[in-house]
């Protein structure tokens, strides 16, 4: 079994999520059942096939260097969906460097 | 009849006829959501007040001369796409207060054809589901037999299109998520080609994959709703500078001469008798129309579930990282630091299924598994690709059922993640190649589920899709059966 | 067997445009907190990135400078973290294939010798916000106003084995994007930042273990946390430990780098291509257009002045080390002696500027007047000497030269018979000097020039007052 309860542990933390730790082995059960799945892959021969990032086969559009002009009444309008916000700032706990 | 059984090619009849008003349609289908949806549950948020407001200014458009396309019908959006104003929640506990300062594209486009939007529709969380059971908003249920899912993830557009809550709606494709639940609900829903339909704000799955789309009762209004939603979008890098189309224009194409692929691929172990049964009528239908049936191969088919589960959760992983309970979303009550708040926010905030999505993709992104998941997944991607190039150099069209099964009951598949995603077995390999595919209603199970089978073009064949699947409803009625549906005093 | 120090440098370039990198809010430094932000920078739900083309030609025209190739196609991707001020939880950057690859830049050093220093590679990147921890007592406020601010990120070879030699490089790029008019190099603002990579070996063997300085946003800094690293690794390595590979943060109030080992722990940056950008594809005829708009270079122009106007190499050196002091010397220099505005600038110009702490963007005198000033001298109507308190007149408070010459009388004195009178009430207060001298004491003469020269306030022409008080003196009495 590959994916351990340490794996789902550090996985999460990548992830920053926190998971309960009597969740752990149901999850890290329910992702080793999708890595079964996932597994089928590497019985596919790909050897010397292109990868395909993406559907479309165009290249990236260039936008003009144009600047639009903002003002602080569509600031506040954005701050208004934030859970804390002061002065203008966006608020988290304070990061200790 | 009543106004609600008209699709929406019909209301737009009446609308311009003036026969009825844009106000008069608005009033009645807000208040058949409110009789009906209780026992459904499609909607997640009502725009009762503000649509009448559109509607009232339809009215009086219409009144100046003017001739929007779509001026007074009312609409409903899946709840992925921003809204100015208008809570936007993305089936999601982590968007509950959630107001977009803008609209998405799409919103923007239908809203400038004149369309009225009753609300926003319940959708599995983030879009990651086939069953709408992961919405925090509550499991739609299918109108068909309310004991049963109505398919995902944008079960709550198909549900309310199905029990006629609204003519039609917008629901978006990363994996199957407008035709398994338009075959689920016995509707018509077209997944368009990969950057035909902007994706600026609709809010990121698998950005590779996503594409937004038209629900209906019929091909026609999907055309109608296609000849607005589609066209080019300069702040979607991905959108295609030829995107738009005349898709109502082309729906008279005829279907003789059409060489429809068949791939046995589809019909293997794990489909449902019934099903097969039923998309092999439709094929000879398609025959009796003048269309001639090849045999098609898509030997990659078999591990296209496999590649997306890998490719789908990785760019999801990296899409949903930006909900961190800063600037928008869900804040935990219950963190000191900043790590506890991002840990605890996303905890809290999305769904089991989000959170195992978001740890499948950080995993097959990380130091080590890189090459062996995700360039690997991108490898057999190319391989759907070529399949499909070399199918479409015999055949016009790839024709098979949308799903394995019919609707399954609520609470079936919850327990067993890979139960649940081999709903999508027939529908994933269209969004990894990027192609056009069509969901049409073309049958009943003997107990009385909507059966739907899949039509799938070329890249850019969106309108020969819908000119088939017109055609095919010209010859047949499935399309019109709709389901009983109590009115309850709302 | 001495260490010998190896140096690879990572420099941050904000680029100069109008508008973000992937959206069109501008680019000021200094607005109101999160004024410049739009869906797009604020990571809302929905938001796409489209790319600035001016970011991309000002990359092409930085690759074109130091030789390197352009790739024709290059490939955006995520890096992906957690932190508040990186909205979308990843920065979108270039990782496999950056916009350019392996190039170089010639260094001269202080003893005048040259050196190419190889150049890696140079990628696009977004900027992040910033997160400000002093202003609330239990939270960082977060401003998003430089997150999505275009960065070009050089990447040097580990080709440098000195501090001194890391300062030239870091110099030369300085004046290279300047002289490119891709960033404004602001070093206070952060737009011209550098990370350095040290590493100690024993010469002839193979690169030792490396340590990454961040936080050099000076020349000084640079140097001092290089030299502060060279002592620490080599107590380490000469009591027999390992230099461990680490992040380390210099800190200039202390001069000394520590460890940012905490914030290092498990970092899996989960790069991947993003999918919501496509390849950049870049056309030959593209990459014409932007070479054909490059400006005269640093090496090229120092030439063109050894050429053109007969400098020394040394000069022509430190008048091409920016753009903007070339252009101010050649404004200057025009049609006049090269040698002695060269001489100006290097000396008094440049000294005043080093004094006042003052760049030569913003130097108070503009060319014009200092052109002015050598006219002046050329045409004599000032002597040099009087020249120097015209110039700091100029420096301090500004104005004309000619007003300030008329204003403070400091006209040179030509008239002969002026001059001739001057001489002759100096020789008149001083007889037993006269004797003294026409006894044969030649070496008073400059007692009387000094004289003559104090009594005309320093005003007569200095020739002159030597060939007339000649003349006076060695007149038989």
């Amino acid at each position: 079994m590959s994916f351990t309860t340490d794996t789902v542990k550090r996985t999460a933390s990548l992830a920053r999520l926190a998971l309960p730790e009597a969740d752990l082995a149901h999850v890290a059960q329910q992702l080793e059942g999708i890595l079964v799945l996932i597994e089928k892959l590497s019985a596919v021969p790909t050897e010397g096939v292109e990868i395909m990032a993406h559907p479309l086969e165009l290249q990236q559009p260039l936008r003009e260097d144009r600047a639009d002009g903002r003002d602080l009444a569509g600031r506040d309008i954005y701050l208004k969906n934030a859970p804390v916000s002061a002065d203008g700032l966006f608020l988290v706990p304070k990061v200790i460097e | 009849m009543e106004l609600h059984d008209h699709g929406l090619a019909d209301l737009r009849r009446l609308l311009q006829k003036k026969e009825i008003s844009a106000v008069e349609l608005t009033t009645h289908f807000l208040q058949r959501i409110r009789s009906v949806d209780p026992q459904l549950r499609s909607f997640i948020t009502l725009n009762g007040e503000n649509a009448l407001v559109q509607a009232h200014r339809a009215d009086r458009q219409r009144a100046d001369g003017s001739t929007q396309a779509l001026l007074g019908l009312p609409i409903a959006h899946k709840d992925i796409f921003s809204t100015r104003g208008l809570r936007t929640t993305c089936g999601s506990r982590m968007l509950e207060n959630y107001i977009p300062p803008f609209d998405a594209t799409v919103v923007e486009r239908l809203e400038q054809a004149g369309t009225v939007l009753l609300g926003k529709l319940n959708m599995d969380e983030f879009a990651m589901g086939s069953s709408n059971e992961t919405s925090h908003y509550g499991a739609v249920r299918n109108p068909w037999d309310t004991r049963m899912v109505p398919g995902g993830s944008s079960g709550g557009s198909a549900a309310a299109v199905a029990a006629r809550l609204v003519p039609a709606a917008t629901g978006t494709d990363t994996g199957g998520s407008i035709r398994q639940p338009a075959a689920f609900c016995g509707i018509t829903g077209l997944k368009p080609t990969y950057g035909r339909v902007s994706r600026y704000g609709m809010i990121a799955f698998a950005s590779s994959l996503d594409q937004a789309g038209p629900m209906a009762r019929s091909a026609e209004d999907c055309a109608l709703l296609m000849d607005a939603m589609a066209g080019h979008d300069p702040r979607d890098s991905t959108s295609h500078p030829q995107a738009a189309g005349q898709f109502s224009a082309a729906l008279d194409r005829p279907v003789r001469g059409l060489r429809i692929g068949v791939a046995e691929e589809f019909f293997a172990d794990g489909l449902d008798s019934q099903i097969a049964e039923q998309v092999r009528a439709a094929i000879a239908q398609l025959e009796s129309l003048g269309a001639r049936i090849v045999p098609v191969h898509l030997p990659h088919n078999a591990v296209a579930v496999s590649a997306y589960y890998v490719l789908a959760p990785a760019e999801a992983s990296s899409n949903l990282a930006r909900f961190d309970g800063v600037r928008y979303g869900h804040r935990s009550q219950h963190a000191d630091n900043l790590q506890e708040l991002y840990q605890q926010s996303r905890f809290e905030g999305f769904g089991a299924e989000v959170r195992r999505r978001i740890l499948i993709g950080s995993y097959v992104l990380s130091a080590g598994y890189y090459d062996a998941y995700y360039l690997k997944a991108q490898k057999v991607r190319s391989l759907i690709r070529e399949d499909f190039r070399r199918a479409f150099a015999e055949v016009d069209l790839i024709v098979g059922p949308t799903t394995p099964t019919p609707a399954f009951a609520l609470d079936a598949k919850t327990e067993d993640p890979v139960s649940m995603y081999l709903a999508d077995i027939y529908t994933i390999a269209v969004n990894l190649a990027g192609i056009p595919a069509l969901n049409l209603p073309c049958g009943f199970t003997r107990e009385g589920l909507p059966i739907g089978m899949q039509l799938m073009g070329n890249y850019f064949a969106d309108e020969l899709l819908l000119a088939v699947g017109h055609a095919y409803q010209q010859a047949t009625s499935w399309h019109l059966q709709r389901p009983d549906l109590a009115e309850v005093q709302g | 067997m001495s260490w010998e120090v190896v140096i690879g440098l990572e420099v941050h370039v904000q680029l100069n445009t109008q508008s973000k990198i992937f959206c069109s809010c501008p680019t000021r430094y200094g607005a109101e907190p999160n004024l410049h932000t739009c869906p797009v920078c604020l990571a809302l739900p929905g938001a796409l990135p489209v790319l600035n083309a001016a970011a991309v030609d000002k990359a092409i025209a930085f690759g074109l400078a130091v030789g390197a190739e352009i790739n024709r196609r290059s490939i955006f991707a995520r890096k992906n973290y957690f932190y508040p001020d990186l909205p979308k939880g990843y920065q979108i950057s270039q990782y496999e294939i950056p916009i350019v690859g392996r190039g170089q830049l010639l260094l001269t050093l202080a003893d005048g010798t040259e050196k190419v220093v190889g150049i890696t590679r140079a990628h696009l990147e977004e900027d992040a916000g910033k997160s400000l921890h002093e202003a609330f007592s239990a939270e960082t406020g977060i401003d998003l106003n430089r997150a999505g601010t275009p960065l070009l990120e050089i990447v040097s070879e580990p080709d440098m084995r000195s501090p001194s030699e890391a300062v030239a490089y870091l110099k030369k790029l300085h004046a290279l994007v300047r002289y490119l008019d891709i960033s404004d190099g602001n070093m206070q603002e952060g737009s011209f930042r550098c990370d350095a990579n040290v590493s100690l070996r024993r010469a002839g063997e193979p690169f030792g273990t490396r340590a990454e300085i961040k936080n050099l946003n000076s020349f000084r800094f640079l140097e001092k946390a290089i030299e502060y690293e060279m002592e620490r690794q080599q107590d380490i390595l000469e009591s027999g430990g390992k230099v461990v590979q680490e992040t380390r943060l210099f800190d200039a109030n202390k001069g000394e780098t520590r460890s940012m080992r905490s914030k290092e722990e498990a970092n899996d940056y989960r790069y991947f291509p993003d999918p919501d950008l496509l390849p950049l594809v870049l056309e030959e005829s593209h990459i014409e257009t932007v070479r054909a708009s490059l400006p005269e270079l640093p090496d090229a122009k120092k030439q063109r002045f050894m050429e053109a106007y007969g400098l020394p190499a040394y000069d022509a050196g430190v008048l091409t080390s920016s753009r903007a002091l070339a252009d101010y010397y050649e404004v200057v220099a025009e049609g006049l002696d090269a040698k002695l505005a060269a001489n100006w600038l290097m000396g008094d110009l440049l000294g005043a500027l080093n004094r006042s702490g003052a760049e030569i963007e913003s130097c108070p005198v503009p060319a014009g007047q200092m052109r002015k000033l050598l006219q002046r001298i050329q045409d004599e109507t000032i002597s040099g000497k009087i020249a120097k308190e015209v110039f700091d007149v100029l420096f301090e408070q500004g104005a004309d030269v000619d007003d300030i010459i008329e204003r403070k009388g400091l006209r040179q004195i030509t008239d002969p018979a002026a001059i001739a009178r001057l001489i002759d009430e100096v020789l008149a207060k001083n007889p037993g000097q006269v004797a003294d001298y026409r006894a044969g004491k030649d070496k008073l003469f400059g007692f009387f020039v000094g004289q003559a020269m104090k009594a005309s306030q320093g005003k007569a022409n200095p020739e002159q007052l030597n060939r007339i008080l000649r003349e006076r003196l060695d007149q038989p009495s």
